[in-house]
């Protein structure tokens, strides 16, 4: 089993995003995670699609998605050649005792407190996967109430594979 | 102008003739508006069958074959034919009347998400919002269905949308898709490659599938089959690409083909699948037999390739185009050992079949009538037992074979063999199903006789659905379940009652008397065969 992650460019029209997970859903297909946004462009979204499976298979997914009518364009992002990003809100229960420990976890990971109650806070955290494991990790001395991931989205370092977007 | 009008006026731009269909409500604007145009409306008897009448059309004419239907049942309706040329590529546009825009998702009265519905056996989908939209996504639909690797296109039009004003009517000059470009010309270098190994070969074999015929190249594999002396055998899809009693075909292969066939698909140690799937019912076990084979895929579907046999050389594109390319090069083989071979294997391997007496052979039947038919009829088979002999014993000469290979639905032969007729009025038409198939589509007489459609049409009587018989004979040691075919009705009270010519044969007497009395002029006719009901494929 491996894991890759693809990029697409497709047309920013509704619909577009129901095709792509009834493709995957119908053809048996893993997805791990999936965001989507519109682009510079506004005709265009970029969707980030997490999908595990043997080579055969994410070979296939490869091909079955650029089928697609709407897809204009899907490519992998290898991890040396990318930068992934997750966003994570985390609503953890906290007492008086057990506050201040979690604000300095938080400092040391960049992590911003964006809502605080009398017995929970709201921790804001973005990075790759494994920065979110690692801090998820380091919570497990506390109750987490809530949990709410984005999934990543990422883009190829560099300049030289831009799919560049007539208007 | 209303957007009801613009769609019959799209229609016409695409050189449309006949629209099948069955109106409803949610489709009146459309059918009103049609009426203004010289497009022939044919009221199929169920909305299925007005999909398969398409396939049909599309088949002969190679441009989309065009249904209409109603919202709700209508287009559910639609679905297995839809579905039926999704599996085997077939060019489709399928329009549907919907609820008002307003009233959808509110679950009205015949109110279907259909475009939901449909999503996996279409190859696209509109939901018409604006009727100002309507050209575009018709020359879209049409371009979309009959381009890249072919298949049903699905617009859903409410009828609020086709009653709106949308003044002047333009229909696009061409297609602006940022999104869809499929690949045509193949790449030059893989197609050197195919050269240098075709070089290397001692036992190629060529296994063409239907994507040779939906390319229209017929003729190009023809002519490198004959310059090279190449070994062909077909898929399922593939009969009469090449002609049945050509030197260099070997006939079908797969788990229902000849073991000749299959036994040079073992053998070979260079394979050339062009427009075939590699699929389970056409090669068992692909992994096994491309082991030490080369494996060379042309196919226009890039996600074909690799999705069930591994290709030592991938080639997408159209395989009309990459045929003629390959042609420009000079193939250095000499494959006569091989082609002797294979002529021993057929000589070797002879099909023997213990017909029982008092019975119609319909291995028999079927390849006399082959004979009898016109040099360029059109044989369009059904499914089920009907399916696998009149793969295996029809002799295709120059003209069609029509089956569907990829869903397998029954009924499909009647309508099918309908739209054919109706593309081309100056071939024979002869459809040839069981007593099980021709049941799911008998209502179609009364459109043949409605529309005057003369096809004639074979039944082969067991009164058993006789493939799943023969299943649960081998498979469950003939504990027979839900498989008799009694009550069925007397097919001469049938045949009177729509008005057509009857004939039943009930053994092989005289037989050569019998089906030329069938095939006899340019009416339709129901012929019945009654067939042993033990009889195995």
């Amino acid at each position: 089993m491996n894991r890759k992650v693809f990029q697409l460019l497709v047309e920013n029209s509704s619909g577009v995003l129901s095709r792509i997970s009834g493709l995957f859903s119908r053809r048996g297909y893993n997805i791990e995670s999936i965001t989507a946004g519109v682009t510079a462009n506004p005709r265009y979204s970029r969707i980030t699609i997490i999908a595990s499976g043997d080579d055969d298979i994410l070979e296939q997914i490869e091909r079955q998605v650029e089928k697609l009518v709407d897809v204009r364009s899907i490519k992998v992002l290898e991890p040396k050649d990318s930068v992934y990003r997750e966003l994570c809100l985390i609503k953890v229960e906290v007492t008086d005792q057990t506050r201040e420990g979690l604000i300095s976890i938080s400092n040391i990971f960049r992590a911003n407190i964006i809502d605080v109650s009398e017995n929970s806070m709201i921790v804001e955290l973005t990075g790759n996967q494994s920065k979110i494991e690692a801090f998820l990790g380091l919570l497990s001395g506390y109750t987490i109430m809530e949990l709410a991931r984005t999934g990543i989205t990422g883009l190829s370092r560099g300049s030289s594979d831009v799919v560049w977007l007539e208007d | 102008m209303t957007g009801a009008d613009a769609m019959v006026k799209c229609l016409e731009q695409e050189s449309v003739e006949y629209v099948f269909g069955y109106p409803g409500v949610a489709i009146c604007p459309f059918y009103n508006s049609i009426l203004d145009s010289k497009i022939q409306t044919i009221l199929i008897r169920t909305e299925q069958n007005a999909a398969h009448s398409a396939s049909g059309m599309a088949r002969l004419t190679g441009r989309p074959g065009v249904c209409a239907v109603t919202s709700g049942p209508g287009a559910t309706n639609l679905i297995t034919g839809i579905a039926t040329a999704f599996a085997d590529s077939i060019p489709l546009v399928c329009i549907t009347g919907q609820v008002n825009s307003e009233l959808i998702g509110s679950d009205v009265f015949q109110e279907a998400d259909i475009t939901g519905a449909v999503e996996s056996f279409v190859k696209y989908s509109y939901l018409v919002k604006d009727a100002r939209e309507i050209p575009r996504i018709f020359k879209e639909a049409f371009y979309i269905a009959n381009s890249g690797r072919k298949g049903p296109v699905l617009i859903d039009v409410p009828i609020d949308i086709q009653q709106q004003e949308i003044g002047e009517f333009a229909y696009p000059e061409e297609v602006r898709l940022r999104t869809y470009k499929p690949t045509v010309k193949g790449n030059t270098l893989q197609i050197k490659k195919i050269v240098a190994e075709l070089n290397k070969a001692k036992r190629p074999l060529i296994c063409a599938g239907g994507g040779v015929r939906l390319s229209d190249a017929k003729e190009e594999l023809r002519q490198l089959v004959e310059e090279y002396r190449i070994p062909v055998v077909s898929t399922m899809m593939g009969i009469g690409v090449m002609a049945t009693e050509h030197p260099l075909y070997y006939g079908m292969v797969g788990n229902n083909g000849f073991p000749w066939a299959n036994r040079a698909m073992k053998e070979a140690d260079l394979i050339m699948m062009i427009g075939a799937r590699v699929a389970d019912r056409a090669v068992n076990q692909p992994e096994r037999v491309m082991k030490d084979t080369v494996l060379i895929h042309i196919d226009v579907d890039p996600a074909e390739i690799g999705k069930n046999a591994g290709a030592t050389i991938p080639i997408v594109g159209d395989a009309k185009h990459i045929l003629a390319e390959l042609s420009e090069y000079e193939i250095d083989g000499n494959y006569s050992e091989w082609i002797d071979a294979l002529e021993n294997y057929r000589r070797e391997m002879p099909v023997v079949r213990k017909p029982v007496e008092g019975f119609v052979d319909p291995a028999e039947l079927i390849r006399k009538m082959s004979y009898k038919m016109e040099d360029n009829a059109i044989y369009v088979a059904d499914v089920g037992q009907n399916q696998i002999w009149s793969c295996k014993y029809h002799v295709v000469r120059n003209g069609r074979f029509l089956t569907t290979g990829g869903m397998g639905t029954m009924g499909y032969s009647i309508p099918a063999a309908v739209g054919a007729k109706l593309a081309c009025p100056d071939r024979q038409v002869v459809a040839v199903c069981g007593d099980g198939s021709f049941q799911m589509s008998m209502m179609e007489l009364a459109t043949m006789r409605q529309y005057d459609v003369p096809v004639k049409i074979v039944v082969l009587k067991n009164n058993y659905l006789g493939m799943v018989r023969q299943y649960q004979h081998f498979t469950y040691e003939d504990h027979y379940s839900v498989v008799d075919l009694s009550g069925s009705p007397d097919l001469e009270h049938i045949a009177a009652a729509y008005g057509m010519k009857f004939l039943r044969i009930t053994d092989m007497e005289n037989i050569d008397e019998k089906i030329d009395e069938v095939l006899s002029g340019n009416t339709s006719c129901l012929c019945e065969c009654i067939i042993d009901p033990m009889d195995l494929v």
